[in-house]
């Protein structure tokens, strides 16, 4: 025995390879630039009056008092903080170390107040942080599910561009099942099907045949686009009390926590569909990392050939992969007209599936970090409707496109470098 | 478990992989199959792992007759394989890699881990391996990958044991260990097949030897046999083993290299501080384990890698910092390392890949247009010429042969006014009739006074063709000796051993 413990030299040290920093100023730079575009804003159009930050709801147990700044100054001061930050970025770049995550997320709230301070200034009406928040939460709903779908799907090696059409599909089946039914359960539980059904469509050929998965995907996003419209205007319109008024569900506080001040009413008064998307984050994370399931879903995705040669049957849990991640979809496609409107509309969806594909990539492929992205553009979307609130000087088609460059931001420059699974996109050829 | 195989028959198409084999294994037995590249020994250990099916025939263990419909059912059976490709998933760890597919869980389908990391560290006791369960498999060496697809194997209480070409990627040292591996194995009654090109390692572990050729057995060897005798019967002929070439004429010509650096995007050195000189009319071979900084060398030289510190001067001229076309047009013949990839492009006819990196200049292009008739000439020389076995010049390159395709990308560097030579394993997936052919060429290129780089990874093939060898470690250079030295050095310096201290060890 002993002569067949190996030398020392044939376990090599695997740090052995020196490292050379790698120096990124992106994150400086882009503090610069939004510092920069700030400052010159204040310059250009400045604003008399103070803004107030409302924090208060009826039923709070205990009130935060509502805050009354001036809107200039305070515009100001944050431009100086944010100008400081820029400087310790620049600092820690030449220094070659990265600029820390929390540095990023400060500086885009030190912004944010900023930048309502100037657009609430001399307003009638106050910044309402509880809708701030339990918009943002709203909007991302459909994100969250569609993420949590492109997240299972891609772990398992098919990427489901679909996302799109699957929302969509779930929005329509929920509205039609819904009426027809008179129980938002029913319909939610049509949209759960329709979500599946698309998602067999693409593993019919993305698995079985082998299509290009993008092409398939796209295809169907527009197959489903028209179907919907069609059927919209052919039995939805003409019968619209019918087949197009959903009975919604109602709101549940939940007892205590929804007196919390801010984050009560926000998180903890909504919903039976959000009180499921709190507990559907976690329980795919668990799922996908920490069961069998999940073990053999990542190892398709990784590497299906070896996943073949340990008696994974790879198509099949590809499939059954899909399946479910459809099925999740499919129920934010549902809380379109089951939670927040009541009746369905043509393309409805307007891109959040390829917002939540965004939030896959910009979440590097873990659910729970996929939601929070998915999170970021519910915020940037619900900040629309913040700013018209309190009268912005910003034009509302400029602000609706917010949502949209804020993911083309987070995608192309703050994501880092970040590694999908390694088949994703990728039919599994045996030879 | 006594393995036997019974007229196992596989087609693809008109191919005849494997032609009515009959092998039988014992328990207790190291079976060699020894054959070339392509010779059908996977394909017919693919078809014993039941990843393909065979088209005829039947495979037994102790003597009863099995039918797989695929690699679960191999393995229930009680049939391991460690890959020549690793069937690992890298960015696992060592236990889940191992556990993957007849996972153990607690309630709720949750894995336990615990039992998976108890199974991996029971076996590498046994076996005196040091493989830390929790270890990400991407992070680790070659080798110690290599051990953990053979716990994965034994994990399953595998009672025959295939392993297909395992030493390609592992050191002398390492090799060694794991023939000692396999002996223990063996001892332990397992039946054990070992796929193999390598005449060295035949010899030294084999009880039985098969010999395989296009498809069929051509013969049964006994471990005595010498390398001659084992190449004849492998290759058909008689093959000469070793390369013929006097001692070095220096020319004026040089390439100087210094304080190279390059690194990956990720900030990694993978060549660390390396300088060399190769004078014209000398072959200096880069030795090392496969991963080791060679590929990016090379590259270097050949101006693809994006980021690379240092200077490498040819004649005088600074090539760090020129792009690729301009260090081809300042005498750069290059054969890289993965032909199907860099070196072809394989749904291109032969003639337009022999011009392919002329064919924007006289005589291929007048006025922007391609002159065929100049491009079918010098591909009709130059097939004529490299003894390129096609149907055609307009055959699409990926049709031949590997060594033909290697003979396509040789004719195409050799062909051009020459100042640097760097062949990245010229002979790898070449069958043996081949290699001769390419040594020759690149000796003919060394004679004429130009400076020669070759990347091996084989001893063997290091130490024929080199005048120096420069091993390559982690990135850096272990030493730079004449090829005469003893090949134990070379091994140990392999696995990052300075020369003089591999002296001694050795």
């Amino acid at each position: 025995m002993t002569a067949l413990a190996p030398a020392p030299v044939a376990v090599p040290d695997p740090e052995a390879h020196r490292q050379v920093a790698v120096v990124s100023r992106k994150a400086p730079i882009a503090f610069a630039v939004v510092t920069a575009l700030f400052a010159l804003l204040l310059l250009v159009a400045p604003r008399e009056g103070d803004a107030t930050f409302r924090f208060a709801t009826v039923g709070d147990l205990f009130t935060i008092p509502d805050a009354t700044v001036p809107g200039m100054g305070t515009a100001w001061v944050t431009v100086a903080l944010m100008a400081v930050a820029t400087v310790v970025a620049f600092v820690l770049a030449s220094r070659r170390r990265r600029v820390p995550v929390w540095l990023s997320l400060l500086f885009a709230f030190v912004f944010l107040v900023g930048f309502l301070a100037w657009a609430a200034a001399g307003s009638a009406s106050d910044i309402p942080a509880v809708r701030l928040i339990g918009g943002s939460v709203l909007l991302s709903v459909p994100i969250v599910f569609g993420a949590l779908g492109g997240v299972i799907g891609e772990r398992a090696g098919v990427v489901n561009i679909a996302i799109e059409g699957q929302l969509l599909a779930g929005a329509f089946s929920a509205a039609f099942v819904g009426s027809a039914t008179g129980s938002p359960w029913v319909g939610l539980f049509a949209a759960v099907l329709s979500g599946v059904l698309v998602a067999l469509v693409l593993g019919v050929f993305a698995i079985t045949y082998k299509v290009n998965q993008v092409i398939v995907g796209v295809v169907l996003n527009v197959l489903v686009i028209g179907v919907t419209s069609f059927l919209y205007s052919q039995v939805l319109v003409p019968n619209a009390e019918k087949f197009n008024d959903t009975e919604r569900f109602s709101r549940i506080a939940i007892p205590v926590l929804s007196k919390i001040p801010v984050i009560g009413p926000a998180l903890f008064n909504q919903t039976i569909v959000i009180y499921l998307m709190y507990l559907t984050v976690p329980a795919v994370w668990f799922a996908l990392m920490r069961t069998r399931w999940g073990l053999r879903v990542r190892a398709v995705g990784e590497h299906p050939s070896a996943a073949d040669t340990v008696g994974i049957k790879v198509e099949r849990t590809r499939y059954r992969a899909l399946m479910i991640a459809g099925a999740i979809a499919g129920v934010g496609g549902g809380f379109y007209t089951v939670v927040s409107v009541s009746s369905f509309g043509k393309q409805m969806t307007a891109g959040a599936g390829f917002i939540a594909l965004a939030a896959v990539i910009f979440g590097k492929w873990d659910p729970i970090r996929a939601a929070l992205a998915a999170l970021l553009f519910g915020f940037a979307s619900n900040l629309e409707g913040a700013l018209s609130i309190v009268g912005a000087p910003v034009p509302s088609q400029f602000m609706l496109m917010l949502p949209y460059v804020v993911t083309i931001l987070a995608v192309a420059g703050l994501v880092g470098r970040s590694r999908g699974p390694a088949a994703a996109g990728e039919p599994y050829i045996k030879e | 478990m006594r393995l036997e195989l019974r007229g196992i028959t596989k087609r693809f198409g008109s191919l005849v992989a494997n032609d009515h084999i009959d092998l039988v294994v014992e328990p207790g037995e190291i079976h060699c199959l020894l054959g070339e590249n392509g010779a059908g020994k996977s394909t017919l250990m693919n078809v014993l792992y039941g990843l393909y099916t065979a088209d005829e025939g039947e495979i037994l263990l102790d003597d009863e007759v099995q039918s797989f419909s695929g690699p679960g059912d191999a393995m229930a059976a009680g049939i391991g394989m460690v890959h020549q490709h690793f069937m690992l998933i890298p960015v696992f760890t060592v236990a889940e890699n191992v556990m993957l597919g007849h996972e153990q869980t607690r309630g709720g389908g949750r894995l336990d881990l615990e039992a998976g990391r108890a199974k991996v560290r029971e076996i590498a006791d046994r076996f005196g391996f040091h493989v830390d369960p929790d270890a990400v498999v991407e992070e680790l060496p070659v080798g110690v990958q290599q051990r953990v697809e053979i716990i994965k194997a034994l994990s399953r209480d595998a009672k025959v044991l295939v392993f297909d070409e395992p030493t390609a990627v592992l050191t002398p040292q390492e090799t060694d260990e794991l023939m000692a591996i396999m002996r223990q194995l063996k001892s332990e009654g397992v039946a054990i097949v070992f796929i193999t090109h390598k005449l060295r390692e035949v010899r030294e572990v084999a009880d039985r030897i098969t010999v395989v050729r296009r498809g069929a057995i051509v013969g049964e060897a006994s471990p005595g046999a010498s390398d001659a005798e084992l190449a004849a019967l492998m290759v058909g002929r008689a093959v000469e083993l070793t390369v013929r070439k006097d001692a070095p004429t220096y020319s004026e010509s040089a390439l100087v290299v210094k304080d190279l650096e390059v690194s990956d995007a990720r900030g990694t050195v993978l060549v660390d501080d390396v300088s060399f000189t190769v004078r014209g009319g000398e072959v200096l071979v880069v030795a090392g384990v496969q991963g080791n900084g060679q590929t990016e060398l090379a590259e270097a030289l050949a101006g693809l890698q994006p980021n690379v510190r240092g200077s490498i001067t040819l004649d005088g001229q600074e090539l760090v910092g020129r792009s690729v076309r301009q260090i081809i047009d300042a005498g750069l013949g290059f054969v890289p390392e993965d032909r199907g990839v860099d070196g072809l492009v394989g749904s291109f006819t032969v003639a337009e890949n022999l011009m392919l990196n002329r064919a924007d200049e006289a005589p291929f292009a007048k006025l922007g247009m391609l002159q065929l008739k100049a491009r079918d000439q010098f591909a009709r020389d130059k097939v004529d010429e490299f003894d390129i076995r096609t149907q055609g010049i307009d055959v699409p390159a990926g049709r031949l042969s590997g060594g033909n395709q290697q003979k396509v990308v040789l004719a195409r560097e050799l062909s051009r006014e020459l100042r640097l030579l760097v062949a990245a394993q010229p002979t790898r997936g070449v069958d043996v009739g081949s290699i001769e052919f390419i040594h020759k060429r690149i000796v003919e290129t060394r004679d004429a006074g130009i400076p020669v780089i070759v990347l091996a990874t084989e001893l063997d093939e290091a130490v024929a063709l080199g005048d120096r060898i420069l091993v390559m470690y982690r990135g850096r250079v272990v030493g730079i000796v004449p090829s005469t030295t003893p090949r134990d050095v070379i091994g140990l310096m392999m696995a990052g051993i300075a020369p003089d201290d591999a002296g001694e060890a050795a």
